[in-house]
């Protein structure tokens, strides 16, 4: 069976985030970037299918801050192809991402596409769906378990509350990834060095992006955070009420 | 063109989910700005009566067996015919397990912009959304003619968008779906037996300041009172006082209900990497530099000793229990 | 925790057991006499399967296989007791227990706890996830201004590797001020590297992953060389016993010290300058990387024993068999897992011993340690009136900074 895992970095939130000079973007000084939750779990899902059912893993992502790392890292767990594209990304949407990947697996012809559900700086919808449609294939999300078989799959969807929906979708299919079937594996440092030396990265260059989904943002900024609690007063009754107008206002009752 | 503000409405096992109804709040602000109407999109079979409170100007209703209950690919081949057809100002989808199957697949084969985690409008029409774990808004112009939006809640009330007038119903013909590739086997319940904290919108959590066992009773009662779940830091858990499914915190679980009542709790940073994130934090505790309270929202320096049975008293009284 | 082999594990057999041989004195595991004192002086031998004399009979017996499944390998703490104790003299630690881990680790079998804290190691160059940049913030207020090597670039006397815990732990951020006001009170000129500097990865090292140790010592290696200085001093054992014994293995030799060691050497600057008494009796934890490892005993207590009013009283464990905090070797981060198992920590034990000693006060040299006796007197109703305090904030306090 031949999975494709195309994943995304995000901006890694335990760094402070700034917003830039001119007020409609994130200040890129110090943002550091980190693989994308929903996607280091796509990963992790495709080599668990490899483990069962066998087949070949390929992980492709655009040229980031620890991309490299990524990808080999992801060949030590297991993925067979390891796909970077290069090129000027300063400008790039998921739409113009999910281009990128459909006009590759066009060509590569997956029977199965894994992709995080979705990424916190999505602003223009998720990738998984555009590429699904991009590619003409259905799409399920948040997936948490998936079982194969030769034409089709049938996914655990999640709904709130803990309501789960099996779902049956005809292969080749799109699914977004809400959490692997068992956390990330851990892996070794010394294996990545290993597979550093072993494993190989194809890049393939893009030569422009199709930025025509972009959003356009007038104003970023950051939601008001008290520094401290606002401390309510007085006695038992007294702050019981309070705390009942707050459940009020915050919906719970 | 017209300016209406469409919502897909979300349901499941004949149920309509609140997310709709902060929608259609959403969508009457919206219109308000726009001039049009809000116009429900209702998809199912004999579902009709879910339209009963919805608060919206019209609703347009496709009845068909394949639409019973939510599939991405039934529901996106007809809401794509619909949405071509009548080009409204904005489609209103949830950022949900629903509404994200299909809110940027229509994106993409209608080429309409999509704007996605939005939070709210603003009065004179520009989106407001919530990125990077709601640490950053992004706001702007919604792009036109026709725009995708999916919604997060917490902008709106679920109430501002219900009405005790069922509004005027449309049937909306549709051609029989076939050779549908995604299709729904079964639903699958949760086991109520085993709590999952993870998923528990509200949690009552208790530290050292419970002091024994006994105490816990009040924070049951609380949590009853609530419709919430008791959860716990390390010295509890620890004592035996709970069981470890319900330990929050670096060696526990990690939550992120819409309000975290922290009781007894100090806040060692142990138990905030459990816990920092959740929406709402209010801490009680009897000490006033305890750390908690550089991470709640809302704090008081008493016993919860205290606290904990007047609140259940005020909580039962507010809900006329 | 049912340990499953993922199909990528190397066989544990002949070639896992010659591995353990190529080891420094890892030969001596074939003269195991099988008296069982490791198992008896190992903490939590008491509930491993297999403790460490089992373990090595195992190896023997070729059914080491069946000790990777069990859960006995993560219940070690590193602690270094069964070596210390050992007849013939086997680093068992070492030799074995580390070798184990960094087996169990290439299968991915890892507890999710010590999982984090290794991703975070590689991601953020410290254990607790925290950014990289904040590193040197807990300097902020303390006058004269703390000296960052990578700011000013002057050469100093003393480089001060200030490690993890007490750069970002809010607790022990309290210990770190009180030693730099210290050696400030005391004229040194030192330099920190702050936010250039990395874990010393040797807590990382002893719970199975050599990889990213090497790479956190590379990394430091790189920044220290940047700079000129005549000695290293540690707030932390651990970054102690790396830089003094691991290192330079990988081409990094540093004269280095332990604080307490670099004050017990100034111990008549020191002595006029404690002007506050301190009417208490003291009770003094040996942690396993400056005690038992690297026989430091005496300088602690010296210290100790100069601050006026103080009495200093011997818990039942101390010096070479003093009981592990179950902090260092990995423990931090396998807390929940041991905890899950043995329901009790070690660190509560060792609470009990300082209340039985009868003191006021658990004076510690370790970073690791006063979260975990802290917590620990939280769930010991008798231990509530126990103060813990590193050596560092006594000093300071006997001195009015």
């Amino acid at each position: 069976m031949k999975i494709a895992v195309p994943v995304k970095f995000v901006p890694d939130l335990v760094e402070e985030l700034t917003i830039a000079p001119g007020g409609s973007a994130l200040d890129t000084t110090w943002l550091r970037l980190i693989i994308s939750e929903f996607d280091d779990h796509a990963v992790e899902q495709a080599i668990l299918l490899k483990e069962h059912v066998g087949g070949q893993v390929t992980v492709l992502t655009i040229e980031a801050e620890g991309s490299d790392d990524f990808l080999f890292t992801a060949a030590a767990k297991g993925a067979d192809q390891l796909i970077k594209f290069t090129g000027d990304f300063s400008n790039s949407n998921n739409h113009a991402l999910a281009h990128v990947y459909a006009d590759l697996l066009k060509l590569v012809q997956p029977d199965l596409i894994l992709t995080g559900v979705q990424a916190h700086n999505d602003l223009d919808g998720p990738v998984g769906p555009l590429l699904a449609e991009y590619l003409g294939l259905p799409y399920v999300g948040y997936v948490a378990g998936i079982t194969v078989s030769a034409d089709h799959v049938v996914v655990r969807k999640e709904y709130a509350g803990g309501l789960i929906a099996e779902m049956e979708l005809k292969l080749p299919a799109v699914l977004g990834i809400q959490a692997a079937e068992q956390p990330p594996r851990y892996v070794a440092y010394s294996k990545i060095r290993q597979v550093m030396g072993t494993a190989k990265i194809e890049e393939r260059a893009v030569a422009s992006l199709d930025t025509g989904g972009t959003v356009e943002v007038s104003r970023m900024f950051l939601p008001e955070v008290a520094e401290r609690a606002t401390m309510l007063e007085g006695a038992a009754d007294q702050i019981a009420d309070r705390l009942v107008s707050i459940f009020r206002e915050l919906g719970t009752l | 063109m017209n300016q209406d503000i469409f919502v897909v409405i979300e349901h499941l096992q004949r149920k309509v989910l609140d997310i709709s109804f902060v929608m259609l709040a959403a969508a009457r602000q919206l219109a308000n700005s726009t001039g049009g109407n809000v116009t429900a999109v209702l998809l199912g079979f004999n579902a009709q009566g879910l339209a009963g409170n919805l608060s919206a100007d019209i609703v347009l209703y496709v009845d068909q067996p394949a639409l019973a209950e939510f599939t991405s690919d039934a529901y996106q081949k007809i809401l794509a015919g619909l949405i071509q057809e009548q080009a409204p100002r904005a489609v209103l989808f949830g950022h949900s397990s629903i509404g994200m199957d299909i809110a940027s697949g229509l994106s993409a084969k209608l080429s309409l912009p999509m704007v996605s985690s939005c939070h709210s409008f603003s009065d004179d029409g520009k989106y407001v959304s919530q990125i990077c774990g709601g640490k950053i808004m992004a706001e702007g112009m919604l792009p036109g003619p026709t725009v995708l939006v999916s919604m997060v809640p917490g902008g709106y009330k679920a109430e501002q968008g219900q009405s005790s007038q069922a509004p005027a119903l449309t049937n909306v013909p549709a051609p029989a779906l076939a050779e549908l590739r995604v299709t729904l086997k079964q639903y699958i319940e949760p086991d109520k037996s085993d709590v999952d904290i993870t998923k528990e919108p509200i949690l009552v959590a208790v530290g050292r300041g419970i002091q024994n066992k006994d105490n816990i009773d009040l924070a049951n009662d609380l949590a009853t009172a609530l419709g919430a779940v008791v959860c716990a830091s390390r010295p509890v858990v620890d004592q035996g006082w709970m069981p470890t499914t319900r330990l929050v915190g670096k060696s526990g679980k990690q939550v992120k209900p819409k309000i975290y009542l922290a009781l007894g709790i100090s806040g060692a940073p142990e138990h905030i990497e459990g816990m920092g994130e959740s929406d709402t934090i209010i801490a009680i505790n009897t000490d006033p530099y305890a750390p908690i309270f550089n991470v709640a929202k809302y704090g008081a320096v008493l016993d919860l000793l205290d606290l904990a049975p007047a609140l259940t008293e005020k909580v039962k009284g507010a809900k006329g229990g | 925790m049912e340990i499953t082999l993922s199909p990528l594990t190397p066989t544990i057999g002949k070639t896992f057991i010659k591995s353990l041989y190529e080891l420094e004195d890892g030969e001596r595991i074939k003269t195991c006499l099988q008296c069982g004192t490791c198992s008896g002086v190992c903490p939590f031998g008491y509930i491993m399967k297999f403790p460490p004399g089992k373990m090595i009979g195992a190896l023997r017996a070729d059914i080491f296989d069946q000790v990777m499944k069990s859960d006995s390998v993560w219940m070690c703490v590193s602690c270094n007791a069964c070596s210390a104790f050992c007849p013939s003299n086997i680093p068992i630690t070492a030799a074995l227990m580390t070798r184990a881990k960094e087996e169990l680790l290439l299968a991915g079998n890892i507890p999710a706890e010590l999982q984090t804290a290794l991703e975070n190691t590689q991601r953020y160059g410290n254990p607790l996830g925290e950014s990289p940049r904040k590193r040197a913030d807990w300097i902020l207020g303390l006058q004269p201004e703390v000296n960052v090597l990578a700011k000013t670039r002057q050469p100093v006397d003393v480089l001060w590797f200030v490690g993890d815990y007490a750069s970002y732990h809010p607790r022990m951020q309290s210990a770190g001020k009180a030693l730099a006001r210290i050696l400030n009170a005391l004229g040194v000129k030192f330099g920190i590297l702050g936010p250039e500097e990395f874990s010393d990865g040797d807590t990382q090292r002893l719970a199975g992953e050599r990889g990213l140790f090497e790479m956190m010592a590379q990394k430091n290696g790189q920044i220290l060389r940047r700079y000129k200085f005549n000695e290293i001093i540690t707030t932390d054992p651990h970054a102690y016993n790396a830089l003094k014994n691991e290192y330079p293995a990988l081409g990094l030799s540093y004269p280095v010290r332990h604080y307490t060691q670099f004050l017990a050497e100034r111990l008549e600057q020191i002595k006029p300058l404690l002007k506050n008494e301190m009417k208490v009796k003291i009770t003094y934890h040996d942690p396993c990387y400056l005690g038992r490892v690297n026989s430091i005993f005496d300088e602690p207590r010296t210290l100790l024993n100069v601050i006026p009013g103080v009495e200093l009283v011997e818990m039942s464990h101390q010096r070479l068999n003093s009981l592990c905090c179950g902090g260092g070797g990995g423990g931090m981060w396998l807390d929940g897992f041991q905890w899950e198992k043995a329901h009790t920590r070690l660190s509560e034990w060792r609470v009990r011993e300082a209340v039985a000693a009868n003191a006021d006060i658990l004076a510690v040299a370790c970073p690791y340690e006063p979260p975990r006796f802290e917590d620990a007197i939280k769930t010991l109703q008798t231990a509530s009136h126990l103060k813990i305090r590193e050596i560092a904030e006594l000093l300071a306090e006997s001195m009015g900074l």
